[in-house]
């Protein structure tokens, strides 16, 4: 196997803010190699977002965020990167979409002046080439007419083109990793369906590695070969995309699986609505034990209320599933109660 | 804490509770200033007692003394009177306009403030159009146009810095009214059939009274400050009655020969400005519904 | 836009007519009234009075007057000084250069000086830096405009020399530098009220930008530092800024009135303050006038200003 493009090991994150610290994110590891597809689920503040930032090192700074652990791209730890260094890796190295399409883009420059600044400022190119580039972008991402377009504000586009100017941005100089942050969540099917099409053929062209954000299977099945879910700021279940989607063994990944329509089928165990009962807990209030024990409905007192459980290989691969009861051999099959 | 009071439960003036006075003693600016006020109030007030001359008292003799010389600690001006006993007294003066001032122009914003945010519609476009006229034009012509007309007693000026003064508070007031004549109690009690003005004084005001009190300690400062401009034109509190601000009147001749003509009364000026605008910064940190949970 | 524009520019012109109600309804309703200058000369009987009286118009009704005043107004005649009898508008023309000179420098003293210790204020909050400059704001709007004016005058030409105490220029110089160091002791008088307020407005509408998504998009792009903070921190939280250079406008006439004074300044704040000391009416109301027009046409070129830089506004 080929070395990974990025490696993450034991990311810690915490926030400071009115002199309270609060930690969002306890203990990540992963690695991802060129070409593959990383997809990275949970529901809405499971840290998912944070995560991501912290491997391009844009959370705020250092009091109001402390980042630890070590995030490797080529033997370099990007935490200790100055941030001189670092802006060299932003871009050429790593790149990102982000999840806002509509407030990512500066409204007050040009469409085409944003890419050609990404550009510009890691390669020695001329004037004409960095605009022969933007519109070679700017076709690529399926912009009807770049050449007039790219003189557009981003007030003067859509969502969905908004979206592919960020995207095309991203792509500008090649990155070895693309993060996408649920890049197709604000965006309509038909548009979330291009998109994602275009994502694929560019990874496939240029061997280039992807961290997916999302909480929608659908997509998940789509795009990755590898599935990380993650739940309260830890990855509870990890594997391959047969692993993880024909094989949950964490209760709160069938939890998420059931809650998408298309699994149903599957023959997978839903709730009254097909949703999670209760909410995400707060980061600043974890429960003791298994975070998600309040809100699972296998949770066995005195079992999943203890000790954290341990990151497990479940099986001979690399399945790996956090949860104390996942080895249990009736577990699977066991019909979970109604709450 | 529920985020939208209960209009059963809601405490009147919740504003007071102990978490914003606490808040606003560990604002340490807030705190000097305070006590600067205090200080510079019980000067002017009960300094003159302590002082062996008064005000008016002319000795041709020790005309110009520097500060230190002899019983004249701040020394005296070209017609030989004292200095310390001119500032406190003008300070009385000064600190009184600015406070009457602050109280009319208060009033007077709060009223015109709450009607246009409460009533809305053209009531409240054409009394803010009014707002925007008198924020249009520089407020200072409008006042020594006034005072060069109008017999610029002590009561006067009062008066004149009031009547172009209100126009912040008058803002604020509607903003936040604007607010609050959304909100459910204020429908209710309207449900109920309470008068406008019960409605107004009783539900709307006391929810506003803290940006009124932040501003209102602002204006202190923007009034004192007013009262210096025009005395200093000369348009002000007539001599041989002193304020912070005629005393300034013509110290600049005699800059080069008498500094401290111009730096005493200065000085006092600008420590209570600053203490004002102090304390209006700690009120504000302090009285921010936003700031506190 | 266009319709947007249309739209301020009756609002201006309302304004403008409250504000010269107010104006004359004060004028003319005050005890004495423009005719006091004549009560005041000797041997004047009443008779002699009310024919001045007559003659001037002041016999009829307010309102009367008022409707006169504004036709002569808007057709260019605002009357004339009582003082010279040559036309108010003459006078006010010949008076605007130098406090526009004055205003001008200051202003771009203060904006300058205002959104560099704001930019880094909050680049750098709750630094040392942000913390002096906080309440360094806060002492220099309390410090009275024409006290520091004198204090500077003490300091940089009595006591050092350095500069002069006050006038346009030296008669019989006016040479280009001549004229820049009279300019600078009043330029920087009357900037420090306004650099104090253009910092803080430039505080907080750059911490307003600093949480903006597209600037972490602009770090994510990998771009050098100076170039986030000028093309997409500084460049957006000026916007803002533009309409509060126009709002900020009669803050700024005010303060040249007193620093003229102090200075000794050949202006329109000068003027003023001697067409009071003479009772001159059309003057008195003329400057009224003006500064009125002067801001209702700065918000005008910042709405305009704000359309230029901000393309959400120019397009949408
Ligand atoms: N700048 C910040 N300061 C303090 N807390 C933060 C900050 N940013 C995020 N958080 C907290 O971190 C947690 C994780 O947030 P994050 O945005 O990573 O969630 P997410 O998984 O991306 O959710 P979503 O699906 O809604 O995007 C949340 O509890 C959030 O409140
Ligand atoms: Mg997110």
């Amino acid at each position: 196997m080929t070395d990974p493009v990025l490696s993450v090991r034991d990311l810690r994150i915490r926030f400071r803010s009115g002199g309270r610290e609060t930690q969002v994110v306890h203990g990540v590891d992963f690695d991802i190699r060129g070409g593959e597809t990383l997809a990275l689920v949970g529901e809405s503040g499971s840290g998912k977002s944070v995560t991501s930032f912290a491997l391009m090192r844009l959370l705020p700074e250092a009091p109001r965020c402390t980042i630890e652990g070590s995030v490797s791209m080529g033997g370099v730890n990007l935490l200790e990167l100055s941030e001189r260094r670092m802006a060299q890796v932003r871009g050429p190295r790593i790149a990102m979409i982000f999840q806002e399409p509509l407030t990512s883009l500066n409204p007050v420059h040009r469409v085409g002046d944003q890419i050609a600044e990404a550009i510009r400022f890691h390669r020695k190119m001329s004037k004409a080439d960095i605009r022969a580039r933007v519109i070679e972008l700017l076709t690529l991402v399926g912009i009807p007419d770049p050449a007039r377009r790219m003189h557009a504000y981003p007030g003067e586009m859509s969502g969905g083109m908004r979206q592919r100017v960020v995207i095309a941005m991203a792509l500008a100089l090649e990155p070895d990793l693309l993060i996408a942050d649920e890049p197709t969540t604000a965006l309509d099917v038909t548009v979330q369906a291009q998109i994602l099409e275009l994502l694929r053929q560019i990874q496939r062209a240029t061997n280039m590695a992807m961290l997916f954000i999302t909480h929608d299977f659908g997509v998940v099945a789509e795009i990755a070969e590898r599935v990380m879910v993650m739940y309260a700021g830890r990855i509870v279940e990890q594997g391959s995309l047969a692993d993880v989607l024909s094989n949950p063994r964490m209760p709160y990944t069938r939890g998420l699986l059931a809650s998408v329509p298309r699994f149903e089928d599957a023959g997978l165990k839903t709730g009254p609505l097909g949703t999670i009962e209760g909410f995400v807990p707060s980061p600043d209030n974890l429960p003791a034990g298994c975070s998600f024990h309040p809100r699972c409905p296998h949770a066995r007192p005195g079992i999943c209320d203890g000790a954290l459980p341990e990151l497990a290989a479940h099986g001979a691969g690399a399945h790996l599933v956090r949860c104390a009861r996942s080895d249990e051999p009736a577990f699977g099959a066991e019909p979970a109660e109604v709450s | 804490m529920t985020a939208i009071p209960d209009p059963a439960t809601r405490t009147r003036f919740a504003i007071f509770r102990g978490p914003r006075v606490r808040k606003f003693m560990r604002h340490r600016l807030a705190m000097i200033g305070l006590l600067t006020i205090i200080f510079l109030t019980l000067a002017c007030f009960f300094g003159p007692y302590l002082l062996p001359y008064d005000e008016l008292y002319i000795d041709l003799r020790a005309r110009f003394s520097p500060p230190l010389t002899g019983s004249h600690i701040l020394g005296t001006d070209p017609l030989g009177r004292d200095i310390a006993a001119r500032l406190f007294s003008a300070g009385q003066i000064s600190l009184t306009v600015g406070f009457t001032a602050m109280v009319l122009s208060t009033l007077i914003g709060t009223v015109i403030g709450v009607v246009a945010g409460y009533f809305g519609g053209w009531s409240r476009i054409g009394l803010m159009r009014i707002v925007d006229a008198f924020l249009s034009f520089p407020s200072i012509f409008l006042m020594l146009t006034l005072a060069a007309f109008l017999k610029p007693s002590p009561t006067m000026i009062t008066l004149i810095i009031a009547v172009t003064s209100w126009m912040e508070v008058a803002r604020i007031v509607e903003a936040e009214v604007r607010g609050q004549s959304s909100r459910d109690f204020t429908a209710a009690a309207r449900m109920v059939g309470a008068p406008h003005w019960w409605i107004m004084g009783r539900e709307i005001l006391p929810n506003v009274i803290g940006p009124i009190i932040v501003a209102a300690t602002l204006t202190v400062a923007r009034a004192i400050l007013l009262e210096a401009y025009i005395s200093f034109l000369g348009y002000g509190i007539q001599p041989p009655l002193p304020s912070w601000g005629n005393m300034l009147n013509n110290a600049q001749q005699y800059l080069d020969s008498a500094p401290w003509l111009a730096i005493v009364p200065g000085v006092a000026i600008t420590l209570a400005v600053t203490s004002f605008n102090f304390i209006g910064d700690g009120l504000r940190d302090a009285l921010d519904a936003r700031s506190v949970q | 836009m266009i319709r947007f524009l249309t739209h301020r520019t009756l609002q201006g012109i309302v304004l403008i007519l409250i504000v010269s109600m107010i104006g004359f309804t004060v004028i003319n309703l005050a005890p004495g009234g423009p005719l006091s200058q004549y009560a005041m000369t000797p041997g004047m009987s009443q008779q002699d009075l009310d024919r001045i009286a007559h003659q001037m118009g002041l016999d009829r009704p307010i309102p009367v007057q008022y409707l006169d005043w504004l036709v002569n107004m808007v057709s260019g005649d605002w009357g004339k000084s009582y003082r010279d009898q040559s036309p108010v508008l003459d006078v006010v023309w010949r008076h605007m250069w130098a406090t526009l000179l004055l205003m001008g420098t200051s202003t771009a003293i203060a904006v300058a000086l205002g959104t560099l210790i704001g930019v880094l204020g909050a680049l750098k909050r709750y630094s040392v830096f942000d913390y002096m400059a906080t309440v360094g704001a806060m002492i220099a709007l309390s410090i009275p405009t024409f006290w520091f004016g004198l204090v500077a005058i003490f300091f940089f030409s009595l006591e050092l020399g350095w500069l002069p105490a006050g006038n346009m220029y030296t008669v019989g110089d006016q040479s280009f530098s001549d004229y820049a160091i009279h300019l600078i002791m009043p330029s920087i008088v009357l900037a420090l009220v306004n650099v104090a307020i253009w910092s803080r407005y430039m505080r907080a509408s750059t911490l307003d930008v600093m949480d903006q998504d597209y600037v972490r998009t602009a770090r994510a792009k990998g771009l050098p530092r100076w170039r986030i903070v000028s093309a997409h921190i500084v460049r957006n939280a000026l916007i803002p800024m533009i309409t509060l250079a126009g709002l900020q406008l009669p803050t700024i006439i005010g303060g040249a009135l007193v620093t003229e004074t102090v200075f000794t300044w050949p202006g329109l704040g000068r003027l003023f303050i001697d067409s009071l000391g003479y009772n001159d009416y059309p003057v008195i109301m003329g400057l009224l006038m003006f500064s009125a027009i002067l801001t209702v046409i700065g918000n005008f070129l910042a709405d305009i200003g704000v359309a230029l830089a901000d393309p959400r506004i120019r397009l949408g």
